[in-house]
């Protein structure tokens, strides 16, 4: 826990926390799957923001990607299908002094939780939420998933799958009060780590969908973009996600794009020939309900007892 | 003149202040009435009925009052439907229900009548004092169909006189639709001689943000209503009240529930609206943040449950409050509670099912789906407030049960306590009320996040904050050390100190107290709300040399101990529910397969005694006529006399045509 700081300072007297000391049970995953790639960048992420681990909560559904809490060691809370947004945002309700982190795949927050995904991003509380978007359902053998293009064959539409699959960016961007909105890919750590820390920074609710690969239920479904960096949109602005040069290199398609455009945002979150990597949105400014909700947090027992003394004299015959 | 009557004798002096004598007019000795207001919805019934109900509480009174609430926000004036009103019971000692039948009744206008007669509420005799001004409305329509109403009226025995409302208000205020409500609450205030200026410092109270020319205005009118019925009515009522030795405090249920949840230190209510159960939430709106808490109003009611559990897993006490339909909603999450050992309190106010079923009238149908609904085997308490002073203590007591056995407690009420408004002794404060500030001192390393102890189930829970506490909650089978592990003895064991968590809980009480004598030949059973009622029943039955008791359960898992024992002195018990229950009289029916209702469901697994149920589920709250024609019947069938037996489901009062008003 005592150790080099990354700048090669040393200091006793603070704990510094390295990567063993966010890393739990061994990730069960399978081979290839991008959610190794996904833990080890947030690991590093929170090894740099030295976060607490006592103080930092990890949030997830059910699914293969909702086991995400138990590879770490930090606090966590595994629950319900669907459901980690409406206990992520009462975990922040009153403990500010917390770092909130959701995970959920594409059926969790696309499907069975489609309710809180859209009422969450209005609530604008701050964490950072990331869906892992393997376009299938992992965890139950590979059923359809709303996000599953179509002509997708899955175990309930071996034929291939009917509905275009749904577009989860401009849902998230089209909702009222929406503040931070980033797509990354499992496959480029670097942009992964710009993303994470942009969201992380963030004051409010940033969502980041994050292409994942599947090995097992949607084999190859990405060959094409990992083999074509064409068709990737990297998308490019001092206030958005920058990526060292090197890095950036790889991607010639770029489009400058300002993240504070949310038309400009939505536009290129429709687009279906690229796949845009990058911020499509962010406003610091937007209304925060977490701000509201622990703007009482430390009345004092005094003044409950002087409260209810009050209502009782008020319903006093 | 001595108190009581068919109500508990209260302690406390009597009132000096004892009406004037008026010799001019004929004095009616009473000892409880019940009144009605009833209106088209918007003339302000209930306001007036609450400010008589709670005037009469501060004169000394025992009082219940309870709304009469129309099936639709906006329904059409002067329609059957649209009765809306308040009945108000006031007795010289408690009172615990709402009684049988009116004794009077005030009425804007002859339709809405209808309704309350529809509902079994009058009876031959009742005195209706009822607006005359449709007596020369200019639209025919209305002057047949107030000709036609009284005709009826007269025909059912109603004790009807004609009262110029609108005139004698007209007088004050170009608005009497506005005004005429405390034109009526004037009129009351004579007619039970009730505290002028008592009267007048309410008025103040309910229009103090409306300012003075509107407090005149009403007051001007409560002092023509009063000096109305004086010169016209010819006479008034004598019911003496008794100052109480103790502070009293007057609210409905749900206001209960939301002082209690403030008294008990609770930080957040989550909650989606769900009629009977928002109230709470409108009342915590207007206070809770001063004393430290949020009102959290989710999208649906699954976030609502969501929301809660996550403040409780991060160490700030939570709520959630809904009805039957919500809490279909809520029951996979109640689950995790259970499965994780989530402290969490759960109100449910219950009104009619299934489904949507009767949203604004009271059942018991809750009971069973609130124990078992969710999957698995999932152990928890489940307690039931028997009057609103409950509802305000078990809030305390429920927050204290869900964090010291780590798990939900869901407390049931039902619509009848939520608006049912009765004073009761002014709760004192106590510090401990309140939950404790959240620990945040260092776990002890090594002890797992379920350190079960092996006797009693219970274990400590680490709090986000506590260094070396982490762990990862999940609603998976799991080890001590919230290990996901699908093994079977690992299952076992959590299973079973989850099971024991009840069961360490149980051996701590106490058997609970008959009403009545200990032994005997019929002893009722009920929860909930319908205390009041059952014990007025029983009571009037025991005065008529009835050796029937009854017994009222406040903890419906685990039950409290001794059940058995208390069953073996009747020769025959049977619970009394606001639930469905077959007849026997029905087709198919038999002993055999008679599906019984939720109490009685339970005792008869629980104790393995023959219980029987009587049951129904007529949408408004039990009253003691019924019981006592229930207790009668059974006991004549008892004794081998052709008794009655009072089919379950089949309402008492079938008067949908007045003239059957017997
Ligand atoms: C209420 C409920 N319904 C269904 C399930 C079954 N279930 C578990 S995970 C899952 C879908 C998983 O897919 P996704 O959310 O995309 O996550 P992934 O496994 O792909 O990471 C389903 C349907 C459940 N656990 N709970
Ligand atoms: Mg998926």
């Amino acid at each position: 826990m005592f150790g080099l700081m990354p700048n090669c300072r040393l200091d006793l007297k603070k704990p510094y926390y390295c990567m063993a000391d966010y890393q739990g049970a061994e990730a069960r995953w399978c081979p290839g799957c991008g959610d190794h790639a996904v833990l080890a960048t947030v690991q590093r992420l929170c090894r740099d923001k030295q976060l607490p681990p006592e103080k930092t909560v990890f949030v997830s559904g059910i699914g293969c990607s909702s086991r995400f809490p138990h590879y770490m060691r930090t606090y966590g809370f595994h629950g319900l299908h669907g459901r980690a947004l409406p206990v992520a945002a009462g975990i922040r309700m009153r403990r500010p002094d917390l770092h909130v982190f959701v995970v959920m795949g594409d059926g969790d927050c696309c499907s069975i939780g489609t309710a809180h995904w859209v009422h969450t991003i209005r609530y604008n509380m701050k964490m950072v939420v990331m869906l892992f978007d393997n376009e299938i359902y992992g965890l139950t053998k590979g059923q359809t998933s709303p996000t599953s293009r179509a002509g997708t064959r899955s175990s309930t539409h071996p034929s291939g799958s009917v509905l275009p699959g749904l577009n989860p960016l401009p849902i998230t961007l089209g909702v009222t009060n929406v503040s931070f909105v980033a797509q990354t890919v499992d496959w480029n750590p670097a942009h992964m780590m710009a993303t994470l820390d942009a969201a992380y920074e963030h004051p409010g609710f940033a969502f980041i969908r994050i292409i994942q690969r599947c090995p097992h239920f949607a084999k190859g479904l990405h060959e094409e973009l990992l083999a074509n960096p064409d068709r990737t949109l990297y998308l490019d602005h001092k206030q958005g996600i920058t990526l060292p040069d090197e890095v950036a290199r790889m991607y010639k398609n770029r489009a400058r794009h300002d993240p504070s455009d949310l038309i400009a945002a939505l536009t290129h979150a429709m687009r279906t020939d690229v796949i845009p990597i990058g911020l499509f949105f962010q406003d610091r400014s937007r209304t925060r309900y977490d701000v509201y909700g622990a703007a009482n947090i430390n009345t004092p027992p005094e003044r409950k007892e002087a409260m209810l003394n009050r209502e009782l004299d008020r319903f006093a015959v | 003149m001595k108190p009581g009557g068919a109500t508990e004798p209260p302690s406390g002096t009597a009132n000096p202040d004892r009406a004037p004598d008026l010799p001019d007019l004929e004095r009616i000795p009473i000892e409880e009435h019940i009144v009605e207001i009833v209106s088209d919805s918007g003339e302000g019934a209930q306001k007036a009925g609450q400010s008589f109900g709670t005037l009469s509480a501060k004169m000394g009174n025992g009082v219940w009052t309870v709304e009469i609430i129309p099936a639709e926000i906006q329904p059409p004036q002067r329609s059957r439907a649209g009765a809306s009103g308040i009945r108000i019971r006031l007795g010289s000692g408690k009172v615990t229900n709402m009684g049988d039948t009116a004794d009077l009744v005030v009425a804007f206008n002859e339709q809405v009548l209808y309704s309350r007669i529809e509902q079994g509420a009058l009876r031959q005799g009742t005195l209706v004092l009822l607006e005359n001004k449709w007596a020369t409305s200019n639209m025919p329509e209305i002057r047949e169909a107030w000709v036609r109403a009284r005709a009826d009226f007269e025909r059912a025995g109603l004790d009807v006189r004609e009262v110029p409302m609108e005139t004698e208000c007209l007088k004050l205020t170009d608005n009497p639709f506005r005004g005429k409500n405390m034109w009526v609450l004037g009129l009351l205030c004579h007619l039970y001689q009730r505290d002028l200026e008592k009267a007048e410092d309410q008025i103040r109270t309910i229009f103090r943000r409306k300012g003075d020319q509107v407090i005149d205005l009403n007051l001007k009118l409560l002092r023509a209503g009063t000096t109305w019925a004086r010169t016209h009515l010819g006479f008034y009522y004598d019911l003496p009240t008794r100052m109480s030795d103790q502070p009293l405090v007057v609210m409905n249920g749900n206001e209960a529930v939301g002082l209690g949840a403030m008294a008990s230190g609770m930080e957040v209510c989550s909650m989606y609206p769900i009629t009977p159960a928002t109230s709470v939430s409108h009342y915590l709106s207007e206070v809770f943040r001063d004393a430290g808490g949020v009102v959290h109003q989710a999208e649906d009611e699954i976030a609502a449950i969501g929301f809660a559990i996550g403040c409780s897993y991060a160490g700030k006490t939570a709520f959630t409050v809904t009805s039957g339909p919500g809490l279909a909603l809520k029951d996979e999450f109640i689950g995790l509670a259970v499965m994780a050992e989530v402290p969490l309190v759960v109100v449910v106010v219950q009104r009619g099912g299934p489904s949507t079923g009767l949203p604004t009238k009271v059942e018991q149908s809750d009971l069973l789906s609130a124990l078992y609904a969710q999957p698995g085997d999932p152990p928890k308490i489940i307690l039931a407030p028997a009057t609103i002073e409950e509802c305000f203590h078990f809030m305390i007591t429920a927050r204290q049960l869900a964090e010291l056995t780590r798990g939900p407690v869901i407390v049931l009420t039902d619509a009848n306590l939520a608006t049912g408004v009765q004073p009761y002794p002014r709760p004192q404060f106590k510090r401990e009320w309140l939950a404790p500030p959240i620990d945040q001192s260092p776990w002890k390393p090594g002890v797992p996040a379920y350190d079960w102890d092996p006797e009693t189930g219970f274990s400590q829970r680490p709090i986000p904050g506590q260094k070396d506490g982490m762990y990862v909650l999940t609603g998976l089978a799991h080890d001590e050390g919230s290990h996901v592990a699908y093994d079977p003895e690992t299952h076992e064991r959590g299973c079973n100190r989850r099971s024991r968590k009840v069961a360490a809980f149980q051996s701590t009480l106490k058997s609970p107290k008959v009403h009545g004598e200990g032994a005997g030949d019929l002893l009722l059973v009920g929860w909930g709300s319908t205390m009041g009622a059952i014990e007025e029943a029983v009571d009037k039955a025991r005065k008529r040399g009835a050796r029937v008791s009854s017994l009222h359960l406040r903890i419906l898992s685990p039950f409290e101990p001794g059940l058995r024992e208390i069953f073996g002195g009747f020769k025959k018990v049977m619970t009394i529910e606001l639930n469905y229950s077959d007849s026997l009289a029905d087709p198919y029916i038999t002993p055999g397969n008679r599906r019984y209702a939720q109490l009685a469901w339970l005792l008869r697994a629980k104790t393995l005694v023959d219980v029987d149920c009587f049951s129904v589920v007529h949408g408004h709250p039990l009253q003691p006529a019924m019981i006592l024609e229930v207790i009668e019947g059974e006991l004549a069938r008892l004794h081998g006399q052709p008794g009655r037996r009072l089919e379950t489901a089949a309402p008492l009062a079938t008067g949908k045509d007045p003239s059957c008003l017997a």
